[in-house]
């Protein structure tokens, strides 16, 4: 195995690893600062925070070091590489251009969005001089305020690692973003007329590590402290991106792309990234609501559950064949099953149907070339279903029903007459059913809606139950290649909402309150082709929910 | 961060000699320091309310807002204050500086709406400490009274108004100039460089609404 060297520190790496001198640092537990660098963009060396000393181990034993200092990133390691990144002269090199980064760095942490997660504050507190010797004025550039719709750049901000303009050249491929001019006057830019507003263009501010490219939807919102993060999943897509949600006092506040080499990569699209206001919407259900003649009759969990529970078991002994339940794929893989296995214990012959799948064009592949076609390698796809978990709740109807029944099929079966009850567990937060498909619900004798939002159906409903957003629960999605990842509740629901896993489950009237590890557990042992969540805790990356998923993914 | 070893003195106490073990010198001195209180008598009570009460220089007090010489709001909404509040008693919505006003061209953000509930407050003065740009001072009123608790959240003009009403009476003068300022609120100080090369007034790039841009 080749063996590097780092800070006195053997390493061992991968005979065909092709790493550079960050990389196999990491490897050793040692953090070399870099700027410009990015795993999953091409690398510039153009910050110089990297530099380190590297020398050669011979074969006989000695040592033979380099005079001068190299950028960690650009140099790949190999068999021998002996690589320093502590000695007094790397130190002093980091000194150095820490402070020169810092010449016409305009200091105004006070008012920056970045401050907390700046890659210019942990590194000078790190590494840096800690005072400057610049005695000139700084030179300030004016800000542009328009770099994209949801982009803002703050000019005198920026350290020039280009990661933005190599990000839409190479990711989203579009390259809106260039350097305009050179040396100290060097900026970044739009080409003129061509703003950044490629559905990947937030991950630019991400990629930004300093306060230079902000996101016009966050600007001056909060300060980066005081959000509370918790790691999801972005619901908005069957990609399934991980993803961090950021809260405070119970407003969301921002999303944020997780890297998960299983999932995503780094980024996510905007329309993830920006797609979760309606958890704030005014149109969210806030209580649960019994109905009876059109008139309110109750809005309190503690008389709506029994009331829901007594009219089912009331509408079983009226006809137990004419119940259907409705799942959506939005709904979590512990819903599912909660709701599966009520329904059929309720009746044996009760109907499971998916909810409404909704699908937008095509997948959408990046990079784009010049003709805006998608060209190969693909680094990122925006998938067509919109839903975040079809493949899970498919598997759960699946096992217990032999097959799953179409939406579609279940609003015939309801003008037939052949399904009298009916149980929906909504979720999608663009409205899964038409004003003409709700009135083929007028029909039904009973109707309960657990969703998010209020809808045509949930108008109509007998029964309405305030289920809680993707943000505010627990639970697994499962993506469109079989990875289980876990959500989990970042903040509280309006006013009376609820989890739904707790409505299923007190409904149910299962023992214990919802705990989504032992549930995974246990669907495990009942979904065999999820038995991949026998695990529990699936983790930062998720796993894959069976062994031919598995298979699937491993290289060749 | 553990402490390293090698940065801790430590230190013993000098043991006693004889006249401190039986404790004779220090019962004189006590006696000797009441004795002092009796012959030198003075009396410290102030007659508030009939006399105003005389407050040492650093009283903490009822809070304001600055303004800046253009008569701005001086705070720049960092909210380094509410950060540093232990009682979580500042509440602050920023808002970005209008883009095209030329009055607000070196501010990027200023408060939307700065609220101080004077009545969770502990008078502490972190808020003061934290202000990168001296905004937020605490002056020598504390004769606060109010009907309801909601008279006592002061907002953004309530505490500008203690301002205008505080700075011209001697006993809480503004301390803008009492320091080096961050560069957030003093930015005028750092002229911009000149272009390295002038700029003729009839060429292109000069003309054109962004530099580098040719529109012709």
């Amino acid at each position: 195995m080749p063996t590097v060297i780092v800070n006195n520190k053997p390493v061992e790496i991968g005979a065909s690893e092709r790493l550079n001198c960050i990389q196999a640092a990491e490897r050793a537990g040692i953090e070399i600062p870099h700027y410009c660098y990015h795993h999953d963009l091409s690398v510039v060396a153009s910050c110089r925070m990297c530099l380190v000393e590297m020398g050669d181990k011979k074969p006989d034993g000695t040592i033979a070091m380099q005079p001068k200092l190299f950028p960690g990133c650009q140099t790949p390691v190999k068999d021998g590489t002996v690589i320093v990144s502590d000695s007094q002269k790397v130190r002093d090199a980091q000194k150095a251009t820490l402070e020169y980064l810092l010449l016409n760095h305009p200091l105004d942490c006070p008012v920056c969005d970045q401050a907390g997660e700046c890659g210019l504050q942990d590194y000078s507190y790190e590494y840096g001089r800690g005072y400057s010797r610049l005695q000139e004025p700084k030179n300030i550039k004016p800000d542009k305020d328009y770099i994209g719709d949801q982009i803002t750049l703050f000019t005198d901000r920026c350290i020039m690692c280009t990661r933005c303009v190599r990000f839409t050249r190479e990711i989203s491929g579009t390259a809106e973003m260039m350097v305009t001019s050179r040396g100290t006057h060097e900026e970044i830019d739009i080409f003129p007329g061509e703003p950044c507003n490629n559905k990947l263009a937030g991950n630019v501010v991400d990629l930004c590590p300093v306060g230079a490219l902000c996101s016009k939807d966050f600007l001056y919102e909060q300060r980066v402290w005081w959000l509370n993060s918790k790691n999801s999943v972005c619901p908005d897509c069957s990609t399934g991106c991980s993803i961090r949600v950021d809260q405070n006092k119970d407003v969301l506040y921002r999303l944020k792309p997780r890297e998960n080499p299983q999932a995503q990569g780094s980024f996510m699209c905007d329309e993830g990234r920006f797609g979760w206001k309606y958890i704030h919407a005014d149109h969210r259900l806030k209580l649960p609501e019994q109905r009876a003649d059109g008139k309110v009759v109750s809005r309190d969990w503690d008389a709506v559950l029994p009331a829901v529970r007594n009219a089912l078991q009331d509408a079983m002994l009226r006809a137990p064949g004419k119940f259907a339940v409705v799942v959506s794929p939005w709904a979590t893989v512990e819903e599912a099953y909660l709701l599966a296995t009520y329904a059929r214990k309720l009746s044996p012959t009760a109907r499971l149907v998916l909810g409404p799948v909704r699908t937008d064009g095509e997948d959408d592949l990046y990079p784009k070339d010049v003709h805006g076609q998608p060209a190969t390698p693909t680094r990122f796809t925006i998938r067509a279903e919109k839903c975040p978990n079809r493949r899970g709740v498919e598997a759960v109807l699946k096992q217990i029903q032999g097959s799953v029944i179409e939406f579609n099929d279940l609003l015939d079966q309801v003008v037939r007459g052949d399904v009298e009850t009916l149980y929906v567990l909504g979720g999608d937060p663009a409205g899964w059913i038409s004003e003409t498909d709700a009135a083929k619900l007028d029909k039904l004798k009973l109707l309960v809606v657990q969703d998010l939002l209020a809808s045509a159906a949930s108008a109509r409903a007998h029964f309405v139950l305030a289920g809680g957003a993707w943000a505010e629960k627990d639970g697994t999605f499962v993506n469109h290649k079989g990875l289980a990842q876990a959500i989990h509740r970042a903040l509280r629901g309006p006013e009376e909402a609820r989890p739904d896993g707790r409505i299923l489950l007190e409904l149910a009237e299962r023992s214990g309150m919802f705990n989504a590890v032992s549930l995974r557990k246990e669907i495990a042992t009942a979904v065999p082709a999820l038995a991949g969540l026998a695990v529990g805790e699936l983790g930062e990356f998720g796993v894959l929910v069976n062994a031919p998923a598995a298979a699937e993914l491993q290289p060749a | 961060m553990p402490i390293n070893a090698k940065d801790v003195e430590w230190v013993e106490e000098p043991p006693m000699n004889f006249w401190e073990t039986t404790f004779l010198p220090a019962v004189v001195d006590g006696l000797r320091a009441t004795g002092h209180h009796v012959t030198h008598f003075k009396p410290v009570t102030q007659m508030y309310p009939e006399v105003a009460s005389d407050l040492p220089k650093h009283y903490r007090g009822v809070h304001r807002l600055n303004r800046d010489d253009e008569g701005r709001v001086k705070c720049v909404a960092c909210m380094m204050c509410a950060t540093a509040c232990p009682a979580r008693c500042i509440d602050i919505v920023a808002q970005e500086a209008p883009k095209d006003d030329p009055k607000w061209v070196d501010r990027d953000k200023f408060p939307k709406s700065f609220v101080i509930d004077e009545l969770k407050c502990i008078y502490c003065g972190m808020c003061e400490e934290a202000c990168p740009v001296d905004a937020i001072e605490m002056t020598h009123i504390y004769d606060l009274t109010g009907m309801s608790r909601q008279e006592m959240m002061f907002d953004k003009e309530k505490l500008l108004s203690v301002f205008d009403q505080t700075k011209d009476c001697g006993l809480d003068p503004v301390r803008t100039h009492k320091g080096r300022l961050g560069p957030a609120s003093d930015f005028e100080k750092l002229p911009t460089l000149g272009p390295a090369t002038t700029v003729l007034g009839d060429d292109r790039s000069a003309r054109s609404t962004s530099p580098g841009v040719i529109s012709e």
